[in-house]
């Protein structure tokens, strides 16, 4: 499958080298058409935070016209790369978002989301979503159960790969449902959001419930159910 | 009387001076309530300044253009919270200090310009035991004697003088910003490491002055 490579880049700014290039790898491996730069620790490898190495980063990460969304760890990660952007030209400076985002679960959240072509606004808020989604229960998946003619497709598939719904493929789904007009959840968590469907904890024999929503909703429910019984391409 | 670029540069050298023999406390101050970077971060950038003012080819022209030397340096050089916030400072400073000479209302500029600045980065205010709670009232000094009629010179001593205090008033607080917030209350009884080289640099600026 080839694509063009996402609109949206990221930046991830931590006081330590290793853990922006292990973010990066982390959230690469579940979104690799995205540009995402590491911009951790000092010019010399030890901890803090580098306004070059940062600056760097940014403009490299806006090249070609594409937008950015910074993600950071502590204190002097922030004020540096608000630095940086005060000082960059405005036309580049305006591409770029800084999330008030936790540094792991933001940099996964925004990276699957910007795979799948979302724009600057909707790249950010998946970050500063990954806040919340952790450790509270999502509200709306009590709201789940309607009449069967409600509009709501469902279906129900078997997983099957060893590992269950773990980071691999609960990215495979929610970039694959990205490519579709509807609205999909599964047991109640939003399949848009990979993090939802991490916590959902889903192991191997576990029946899923799919409902779909929105004028590709049968399109997006086969797939899915596809995916699911071919185990990810995982068995 | 004025203070001229020769003076700022002497701020500078004098500011290098000072956080070199205060590093080891800085860091210990740091170590207490923070990640222990302080002293070693400060000195790594002012190292850093010093060495770009040697390799200068000729005196900078104006007062903001060494200021400007210190921001873009420090914001480079030092990795901790004091790069950008330092940084930031002096280069509000420098858009203030576009000028050969400074009188008292001038030296006033400067710092607020500078403590503008802090605040604007760092979003904190008073009694959260940062370097505001040193840079707020030695602003406010500097004010007060400018409006007396202080020179510069004074106008700087008055400022490093309520940095001092300001500085040791930060011993009882609780931090509610930065590292040492993640102590709550065991960052009382603490001296706040950045509002104690913020006392430094302004006494360096008063030394040079006098």
């Amino acid at each position: 499958m080839t694509r063009e490579p996402a609109p949206v880049a990221l930046v991830l700014v931590s006081h330590s080298r290793a853990l922006a290039q292990g973010a990066v790898e982390l959230a690469g491996q579940m979104a690799p058409g995205v540009l995402l730069i590491a911009a951790g620790g000092m010019q010399d490898g030890g901890l803090g935070t580098s306004y070059d190495t940062v600056e760097g980063a940014v403009v490299e990460a806006t090249q070609d016209g594409r937008s950015a969304v910074v993600l950071t760890d502590l204190g002097s990660a922030v004020l540096t790369a608000e630095s940086v952007l005060d000082l960059l030209d405005e036309d580049v400076a305006a591409r770029v978002r800084i999330a008030d985002a936790p540094f792991v679960e933001g940099a996964v959240a925004a990276a699957v989301t910007a795979h799948g072509g979302a724009d600057l606004t909707t790249v950010l808020a998946s970050a500063v979503h990954a806040g919340s989604t952790f450790g509270t229960a999502d509200e709306s998946s009590a709201s789940s159960s309607g009449s069967p003619d409600d509009g709501v497709l469902r279906a129900t598939a078997v997983l099957r790969n060893p590992l269950g719904l773990h980071a691999r493929p609960a990215a495979v789904v929610a970039r694959m449902l990205a490519a579709y007009d509807a609205r999909v959840r599964v047991n109640g968590a939003n399949a848009a959001s990979v993090l939802e469907l991490m916590k959902l904890g889903a192991k191997q024999g576990v029946t899923l419930e799919i409902e779909t929503e929105g004028p590709q909703a049968a399109e997006a429910r086969d797939a899915l159910v596809a995916a699911v019984e071919g185990g990810f391409g995982e068995v | 009387m004025t203070l001229d670029v020769a003076w700022a540069v002497d701020w500078v050298r004098r500011s290098a001076q000072t956080v070199a023999e205060h590093r080891q406390e800085l860091i210990e101050l740091d170590r207490q309530i923070g990640d222990g970077d302080h002293g070693e971060n400060l000195f790594r950038g002012f190292t850093a300044v010093v060495a770009k003012l040697d390799a200068l080819p000729a005196e900078p022209a104006d007062i903001g253009e060494v200021l400007r030397l210190v921001a873009t340096t420090l914001m480079s050089t030092v990795g901790g919270a004091a790069g950008p916030l330092y940084g930031t400072a002096y280069l509000r400073a420098a858009k203030a200090t576009g000028v050969a000479q400074l009188d008292s209302h001038g030296v006033v500029a400067l710092l607020e310009a500078a403590l503008e600045g802090i605040v604007a980065r760092g979003k904190a205010t008073t009694g959260e035991k940062t370097m505001v709670d040193a840079w707020t009232p030695a602003t406010e000094a500097a004010v007060a004697a400018a409006d007396g009629g202080a020179s510069p010179a004074q106008v700087l001593a008055a400022a490093a003088d309520a940095a001092h205090e300001g500085a040791e008033a930060t011993v009882p607080l609780v931090a509610t910003k930065g590292r040492a917030s993640y102590l709550g209350e065991r960052s009382a009884g603490h001296l706040d490491p950045g509002a104690r080289s913020t006392e430094l640099i302004l006494r360096a600026a008063a030394q040079a002055a006098a």
